[in-house]
């Protein structure tokens, strides 16, 4: 009877999950529902462009971008009088092109939150599969471990790990997996537990597939729509989690670039260089907004009796 | 019931033990504190004088078993960086930081729950478009970027309120809104889904065809069912933003409370303040979950502790 909240819009009240299992959908219908829906088609678009930038970082920034020319420092974008038109945002303190900057934080950001999820979905999912299919003392240890987890102050967890790893993106991504396979294991154990009794389980059993073949080829395909949508929720969730550490100082190191950082270097000149805190401070919240926003629309997709869709 | 909160308590005494004793092995097995303590070219003698009078050069266990004596006489030892008991910085902080996310709380049901439920209530209306479009926008803005930004136009440009340190009214403003726009969001979220799912059942079908006004179905009926939901998400949210959110916005608005402690703390690599901000922190959040889990009843009388 106790629900836990465990991620944005997922509230694990496994008992409706059956009867509202998801649907499935070939490209072209959810294409055309992505045209119909503006909001998610844009969030796709803003999506697409800072993957594209992501994957053509060192093609398109027009500069290096840790490496400045302390000659051209502080420049404002350049449509300001005192502008320089090679440099579209402006220029940083070290004279570094902020464009080119956010460039290559689109990298970072996507890296570090793509890379991070898998590795936590991974290790998430195989752990609850193992806990709903297993049941029994494997099912009470695991979800035990994951409920005290859970009740870890997550940001504390991470800026401890960075303190006693030492600051740099690995750390970072190891220290925000660590924290991040709970919800994966929950939501996997969860759907597991909903098919656990029903008949395709029983039919599997009856021709006598192994259990391992039974968690990954058939019960797997089934919650994986429902798992996805969750993924993208976690990635909008480590971005942030990236931007903030990065902020602090505790994440991503100079002189390597990220959104995050660059906001917790601009501050110091902030507000008269205001163009080093407002361009990638709006990077990471269209970037976080148009994840959260697709992951909405995927799950309305997936699942059109979705609560909350009337 | 006693039974139940017996249990629970249990349950909460070993999560604070887990994460007490997770903080602890992680720090003292890997962590070199000297290195931040002492410059890179101090001698020798000098770091291994330093390691025994902080009693890190013992055996792991050693320390483990005098760090639990201390706890269990209720003393974390003396702050590495301030020199006073752990606890004593820990106690001056604590409020300030209870008392910024008590502010943002506020802001987050005030304006939460009425725009949740109107957006329910007039699903696909401009009002429930606004509602999701804003509530969409609170979850996805970092909060110390939003807080940079008011800063920039509130204080800054038209320079209603301060920018940074404690004092009256005008200085709570702005940290309180950038802490609470995530919480609201999530809030908004939260209330509408509950709300559409409540409007859909019998009850609420019975309410009205037997003349019940409208605001009273609404408020009466379907508000309190969706109460588990709304206080549960509440409660991780409250403890979301003490262990994790106020970090960075105190950080920002300049307030000394615990979040920039823990900043402080991680910088200093001062182990027994850490330790007592984990078992404080660990200990509310557990409290917190089970006073949550207990009015539930109130909500939904059908709710029953075994």
């Amino acid at each position: 009877m106790l629900q836990v909240v465990s991620s944005a819009l997922v509230v694990d009240r496994m008992d409706d999950v059956r009867d509202k299992r998801p649907r499935f959908y070939w490209l072209s219908t959810m294409a055309r529902k992505m045209v119909k829906d503006r909001l998610a088609l844009y969030a796709f678009i803003f999506l697409v462009v800072v993957i594209l930038m992501a994957v053509l970082a060192p093609v398109i920034s027009p500069h290096d971008p840790t490496t400045g020319n302390i000659v051209q420092r502080l420049l404002p974008p350049s449509w300001i009088s005192g502008g320089n038109h090679a440099y579209l945002l402006g220029t940083d303190a070290l004279g570094r092109d902020v464009l080119s900057r956010t460039i290559w934080g689109a990298r970072v950001s996507l890296e570090v939150g793509f890379i991070t999820v898998a590795v936590a979905a991974a290790v998430g999912v195989f752990l609850g599969l193992v806990a709903g299919y297993a049941g029994g003392k494997t099912e009470l240890i695991i979800m035990q471990v994951s409920d005290i987890m859970f009740a870890f102050p997550g940001m504390l967890v991470a800026l401890v790990f960075v303190m006693v790893l030492g600051p740099g993106q690995l750390h970072l991504m190891e220290a925000l997996a660590f924290n991040g396979w709970m919800v994966f294991a929950r939501m996997a154990r969860g759907l597991v537990v909903s098919f656990r009794g029903g008949p395709l389980v029983e039919a599997a059993e009856a021709i006598g597939v192994r259990p391992l073949k039974i968690m990954f080829k058939h019960i797997l395909p089934n919650i994986f729509a429902t798992l996805l949508t969750l993924y993208v929720l976690e990635v909008a969730r480590i971005v942030l989690a990236e931007a903030t550490m990065s902020f602090l100082g505790y994440g991503i190191q100079p002189p390597q670039s990220s959104w995050g950082l660059m906001i917790g270097d601009g501050r110091t000149y902030f507000p008269m260089a205001w163009w080093l805190v407002v361009f990638p401070g709006s990077f990471i919240a269209l970037t976080v907004l148009a994840l959260n926003v697709f992951a909405n629309w995927f799950s309305t997709v997936i699942d059109p009796l979705q609560k909350g869709q009337s | 019931m006693a039974r139940y909160i017996i249990k629970r308590l249990i349950n909460a005494f070993v999560v604070v033990i887990a994460v007490s004793v997770l903080v602890f092995v992680l720090t003292r097995a890997v962590g070199n504190p000297i290195n931040v303590m002492l410059p890179l070219d101090a001698p020798q003698a000098e770091r291994i004088a330093l390691a025994h009078q902080l009693g890190i050069d013992r055996p792991l266990w050693v320390q483990f078993l005098s760090y639990s004596d201390g706890v269990l006489h209720g003393s974390f030892g003396n702050s590495w960086w301030q020199g006073i008991p752990a606890m004593t910085v820990v106690g001056q902080r604590l409020p300030i930081t209870l008392k910024l996310t008590f502010y943002a709380f506020l802001i987050a049901i005030i304006f939460g729950i009425p725009l949740g439920m109107l957006a329910a209530l007039r699903p696909r209306s401009w009002l429930d478009k606004l509602a999701s479009t804003s509530s969409m926008l609170g979850i996805s803005i970092p909060n110390f970027w939003l807080g940079l930004m008011l800063i920039l136009v509130f204080a800054q440009k038209l320079h209603w309120f301060y920018t940074s340190g404690l004092g009256d009214w005008r200085h709570w403003v702005l940290p309180a809104v950038a802490l609470g726009v995530l919480p609201l969001g999530r809030i908004t979220q939260v209330v509408r889904t509950e709300m559409l799912e409540q409007l859909r059942e019998m009850y609420v079908v019975t309410a009205r065809s037997k003349g019940l006004a409208e605001w009273l179905v609404v408020s009466r009926h379907a508000l309190k069912n969706a109460g588990i939901a709304v206080v549960t998400m509440s409660a991780w949210e409250i403890g979301r933003m003490i262990a994790g959110y106020t970090v960075v916005i105190e950080v920002v608005f300049g307030v000394s409370g615990l979040g920039d402690l823990i900043v402080d703390t991680i910088a200093h690599m001062d182990y027994p303040l850490l330790q007592a901000i984990t078992f404080v922190v660990a200990s509310f959040i557990s409290l917190l979950n089970l006073v949550t889990d207990l009015t539930y009843p109130l909500f939904n009388p059908r709710v029953k502790f075994e």
